[in-house]
């Protein structure tokens, strides 16, 4: 599985295992349970660059490369999907695009803090009425004098209970459509923004997803990202990186459901013998440890990709739609190798088989991820 | 302050460990390597130390080529550069020769203090820190939990049963490293990227100009006898179990 790492991706993967080992899954059961966010593991997480992943070691990153990334989500992920989530969201959708979009003064105001961990980053697209089609959105931001009067109804926010910086999706212009969508900087503490309860989620449930609403928010005109109107094509651009970022989550959650799988089949007996010298079981084990691969596989090439500059964006598609929906066919046969007690919160894969179902649901569809690549395939043959 | 610590590459506590068929050694294959958890509280302690008093810290290793990921881990952490000691003559071997390895490299370069481990969680022989201060003649303090370092003398605390002494000598000194010392660190993301630019010196016995006889070897390694499976104590009445047991306790455990 390590053919593509060089020497420095294999130092990677070790150290940041070797720490998640010892902080996060000795954890992993319980904030899930408990609903709760692990701030003296985020605080260490922080300190140790992993909030800043990719970004420039003079911004106060860790200055990795995609390939880096990666191998770090898929490894957190494979401890914690929830904090996986966390990081992946932080860096890809929050840091990312600020680093990508973002004027001199915004980097050097805004990333410091957010690659160090003391600030927390969020996206916030999706409304009521607007998922998959990002352009319905009904949050408007109008420019009166020196700021932006913002209001916003935003919803699953992942990291929304905990973020300090939210990138808001509204309409400064709500007469041009989908050209008038703007991408404006919120910060927590600003008169009129609030946080909802977080959400009763089926998995992730260590990770705060909340709904943020701005009422007559008051925004700083300098707080916009990009140029007034570039909302979508930001939002574009972010979300192939955040595809990257959820291909390899879903990947790390998988690759623990396969490691529990193989674990249990050697001890589990029954007739006599382990479940795993039975030919039904193999079945199960070879195939969830070949689309482990696979998905790893693509995840690696769109990284690489990225990492040369070259485009990436069906790749990056095509790894997450695949990634994710295999990690809900990884986790299920996990559960079922497991019998009754997969079904049961003593087995971790029970945890893994909820979280994995939702990284088929947000960053993009499995069906909306389906549609775009065939759109471009198709394109091709004309 | 120039600051040396000898690390040891280990197989990880949960690896499963095998006995070669013939006897000589584990079987290497499918091991997960890991620097000993002891000498981590020693390269913990040098960091501490430089970033309170300045200077540098020297990661020292004799083992083979897969070593140089333990003292790449220790650069990570945070140290300044390394000394990989890789010789196949020094495959195995023993505490003395190792510490006329160490003490060969580390006489050629300044030390005010050298960290060792206790021990190392494989052969748990605690004997190279030792050796190692008797090689480079100066004085040692082992299984120390606690440190300071002021003024060209080191205060050291070390646990004994039912007491603690509390131990001043002279630099340059060696310390061995025991639980509770420290919290060793993990390495950061950008650790690991600077570690892979740190300078690292490959040194033969040779090029140490020491003898790679050993004055110890292992005869034969076994595996520990396999467990005889337990015995339930059968009978009807609570009384009637509780004397079963404690004739099988006495008859044939022999422990009362």
């Amino acid at each position: 599985m390590n053919t593509l790492l060089s020497e420095k991706h294999r130092a990677i993967r070790k150290a940041v295992r070797s720490f998640c080992d010892r902080e996060l899954t000795p954890i992993a059961a319980a904030i899930d349970q408990e609903a709760r966010f692990p701030w003296e593991a985020i605080e260490i997480m922080g300190k140790l660059g992993y909030f800043g992943i990719q970004a420039p070691t003079e911004l106060g990153g860790a200055g990795l490369d995609s390939l880096s990334y990666v191998v770090a989500v898929e490894e957190v992920s494979r401890s914690s999907g929830a904090i996986g989530l966390t990081i992946t969201v932080h860096n890809s959708v929050a840091v990312h695009p600020i680093l990508s979009f973002g004027t001199e003064d915004q980097k050097n105001r805004w990333i410091p803090p957010l690659a160090r961990g003391e600030k927390i980053g969020a996206f916030c697209l999706t409304e009521p009425n607007a998922g998959s089609d990002a352009s319905a959105i009904e949050a408007t931001a109008i420019r009166k004098n020196d700021c932006y009067i913002t209001n916003a109804n935003k919803v699953f926010v992942s990291n929304g209970g905990v973020a300090d910086l939210c990138l808001i999706f509204a309409r400064t212009d709500p007469g041009a459509g989908r050209k008038g969508i703007s991408v404006i900087v919120a910060e927590r503490g600003t008169r009129g923004y609030s946080v909802g309860e977080p959400e009763d989620l089926s998995g992730m449930r260590a990770n705060p997803v909340c709904s943020i609403r701005l009422y007559d928010c008051r925004i700083p005109l300098e707080n916009l990202l990009g140029k007034e109107g570039a909302g979508l094509q930001i939002a574009l651009e972010t979300l192939d990186t955040g595809r990257l970022g959820i291909a390899a989550q879903a990947t790390g959650i998988s690759q623990a459901a396969l490691e529990a799988s193989f674990r249990y089949a050697r001890e589990r007996q029954q007739f006599g013998t382990s479940i795993g010298s039975h030919q039904a079981v193999q079945g199960m084990l070879a195939d969830m440890a070949t689309m482990v691969d696979a998905a790893r596989l693509l995840v690696y090439r769109a990284a690489i990709l990225r990492d040369e500059g070259k485009p990436f964006s069906r790749e990056a598609a095509m790894a997450k739609l695949y990634a994710s929906e295999i990690s809900t066919a990884v986790t299920d046969r996990a559960v079922q190798i497991h019998g009754g007690y997969g079904y049961s919160k003593a087995y971790a894969v029970e945890r893994y088989y909820r979280d994995a179902r939702v990284t088929r649901i947000y960053e993009g569809t499995s069906e909306i991820h389906r549609m775009v690549i065939a759109k471009g395939i198709l394109e091709e043959y004309p | 302050m120039n600051i040396v610590v000898c690390v040891k590459q280990v197989p990880d506590t949960e690896a499963l460990i095998k006995v070669k068929a013939d006897g000589s050694g584990i079987d290497e294959g499918g091991i997960k390597w890991v620097m000993n958890p002891y000498d981590e509280f020693g390269v913990e302690e040098a960091l501490k130390l430089k970033e309170k008093n300045g200077g540098d810290v020297t990661i020292v290793s004799v083992g083979p080529a897969r070593a140089l990921e333990t003292i790449r881990t220790a650069l990570a952490m945070g140290a300044e550069k390394g000394i990989h000691i890789n010789d196949p003559a020094l495959e195995g071997a023993d505490a003395y020769t190792t510490a006329s390895a160490l003490a060969a490299a580390i006489k050629e370069i300044p030390h005010d203090i050298v960290f060792c481990g206790m021990r190392a969680i494989d052969d748990d022989a605690g004997q190279v820190g030792s050796i190692l201060a008797e090689l480079l003649g100066i004085p040692q303090v082992t299984v120390v939990t606690k440190l300071e370092v002021a003024d060209g003398k080191a205060t050291a605390v070390k646990a004994i049963e039912g007491a603690q002494l509390v131990i001043e000598t002279s630099l340059p000194c060696v310390i061995t490293a025991a639980k509770g010392l420290n919290e060793p660190r993990y390495a950061s993301l950008p650790g690991i990227m600077k570690a892979k630019k740190k300078p690292v010196d490959v040194k033969d016995a040779a090029a140490l100009g020491i003898s790679v006889a050993a004055k110890a070897k292992i005869v034969k390694m076994m595996p520990p006898p396999e467990r005889a499976p337990g015995k339930i104590v059968g009978g009807e009445e609570a009384a009637e179990k509780a004397a079963q047991l404690v004739k099988l306790l006495r008859e044939e455990a022999k422990v009362i």
